[in-house]
């Protein structure tokens, strides 16, 4: 009887803690109008997705700017109070929310970025700036390179 | 377009074969976009990417392609240049009988036959079909098999646990990595970092194309002058041809 009572306490105890404690995680919004999938798709599947899109984009080149990792981070980014978008070390990143809570560990952020490029590194350069052949350079003799010392 | 690519040839027959080769069309300028393949597709092996490096335009000096190679790859050293990752770099060689010396850029030679596939027990080291040579570093456990099979010492091993990594350079501890020809941006249309470095800040030595399309510069230029492969003996049949050594 005394046992009893004491179970009912422990556990009533316990429910009362458990909401506190370990409630469903509150997963941040993604950016844009909605994902590669319905969100209960997007839950259940997500690794396997991923998976198969890592595959393609190694071993094929299928590259596409709306899947894959570098995608989901995009529109997935958790900002921090400055306006800075969170890396994995927060557990206030997407990818940590649900992971953390559910104890499901990732290696992927050992190795990718967890969180969008810098702007100013990642979005300017190459296709901005088309490269003129080295004789339009060498025509308009604004910087003639200086002869390569080739075999005389 | 036309224009551009008669000037080139005119160019190289006023040049002579010997001293000037013309890099001039490359990629972005080729004129056939057929071959900007559309996003979401795979790669097949009707290409075949190559580069050509004009030995005799390679400044002793310069390092630009090293430097935008570091930056694009996001490549942080420890101050270790025994085991720093490099995926290129500058090499010396000289003739000791006549003191004839060249420096050329020397990165994965992106072999036919590459002897890092065959010699790696989990199929992580592999060749794409248009002949881009990989690390898919999700299967790399790290064994360094390739790094000793390859001739050219083109493979790094990362030994310390990585930050920072750039987003189109997933890189860390455990894993082996090498150029990788810029994949990720020739699957977008755009040379490799290195041959836009040498285009802009250096001399203008090397041309990246498709060694299958006629209309690739670097094809016709491979057809017309003697080019070499590093260690041709070993019947790897890299992709990356040198021209003057
Ligand atoms: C040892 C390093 C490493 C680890 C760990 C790793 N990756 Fe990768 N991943 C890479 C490299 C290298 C690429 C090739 C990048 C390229 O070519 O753009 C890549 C590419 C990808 C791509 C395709 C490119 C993209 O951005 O969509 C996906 C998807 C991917 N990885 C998913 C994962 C997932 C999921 C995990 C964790 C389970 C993971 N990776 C762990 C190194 C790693
Ligand atoms: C275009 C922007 C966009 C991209 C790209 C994107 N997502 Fe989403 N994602 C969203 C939005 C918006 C929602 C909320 C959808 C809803 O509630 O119906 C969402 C929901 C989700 C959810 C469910 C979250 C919840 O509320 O339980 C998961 C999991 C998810 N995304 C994972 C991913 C992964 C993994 C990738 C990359 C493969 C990815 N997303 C790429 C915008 C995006
Ligand atoms: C809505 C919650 C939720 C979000 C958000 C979420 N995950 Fe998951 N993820 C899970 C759960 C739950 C599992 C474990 C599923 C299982 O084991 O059956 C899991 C498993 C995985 C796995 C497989 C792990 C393994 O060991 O097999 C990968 C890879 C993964 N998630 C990647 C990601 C990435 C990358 C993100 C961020 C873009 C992300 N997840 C965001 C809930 C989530």
């Amino acid at each position: 009887m005394r046992i009893l009572a004491a179970l009912l306490i422990a556990l009533s105890l316990g429910g009362l803690a458990l909401p506190v404690l370990a409630g469903p995680p509150d997963v941040p919004k993604g950016a844009g109008e909605k994902c590669l999938a319905d969100a209960a798709t997007m839950r259940r599947n997500h690794m396997s997705m991923l998976m198969h899109r890592r595959d393609a984009t190694m071993h094929q080149g299928v590259r596409a700017s709306t899947n894959g990792l570098k995608a989901c981070l995009d529109c997935h980014a958790v900002n921090d109070g400055a306006g800075q978008p969170v890396g994995i070390d927060s557990d206030k990143h997407f990818c940590r929310v649900c992971h953390d809570y559910a104890a499901v560990k990732v290696d992927c952020f050992e190795c990718h970025a967890s969180k969008p490029a810098a702007k100013k590194a990642a979005e300017a350069p190459a296709e901005a700036e088309p490269m003129a052949p080295p004789e339009a350079a060498q025509e308009s003799g604004a910087a003639t390179p200086p002869k390569p010392e080739g075999p005389k | 377009m036309s224009d551009c690519m008669s000037s080139r040839r005119d160019l190289l027959k006023a040049a002579g074969a010997a001293t000037l080769l013309a890099p001039g069309v490359f990629l972005l300028a080729a004129p056939t976009p057929s071959k900007a393949r559309p996003e979401d597709t795979a790669t097949d092996s009707s290409v075949r990417w190559g580069l050509l490096v004009d030995t005799n335009r390679c400044d002793q000096e310069c390092t630009a392609c090293v430097t935008a190679c570091k930056e694009e790859m996001g490549l942080t050293g420890h101050g270790r240049p025994a085991t720093d990752a490099q995926y290129i770099r500058k090499v010396e060689i000289a003739e000791p009988k006549t003191g004839f010396t060249r420096s050329l850029p020397v990165m994965c030679q992106h072999c036919s036959s590459p002897p890092c596939v065959d010699v790696c027990p989990t199929g992580a080291s592999f060749k794409r079909a248009d002949g881009i040579v990989l690390v898919d570093r999700h299967v790399c456990i790290g064994c360094r098999y390739c790094m000793m099979a390859c001739p050219y010492k083109a493979r790094s091993f990362v030994h310390e646990t990585t930050t920072d990594q750039l987003p189109n350079n997933p890189r860390g501890k455990g894993c082996v990595e090498a150029c990788t020809l810029c994949a990720h941006r020739v699957d977008a249309g755009i040379v490799p970092a290195c041959v836009e470095a040498c285009h802009s800040k250096g001399r203008g030595a090397m041309l990246f194309g498709d060694l299958l399309n006629p209309e690739h510069a670097i094809t016709q230029v491979v057809a017309q002058h003697p080019t070499s492969q590093i260690r041709a003996d070993l019947k790897t049949d890299p992709g990356v041809r040198y021209h003057g050594i």
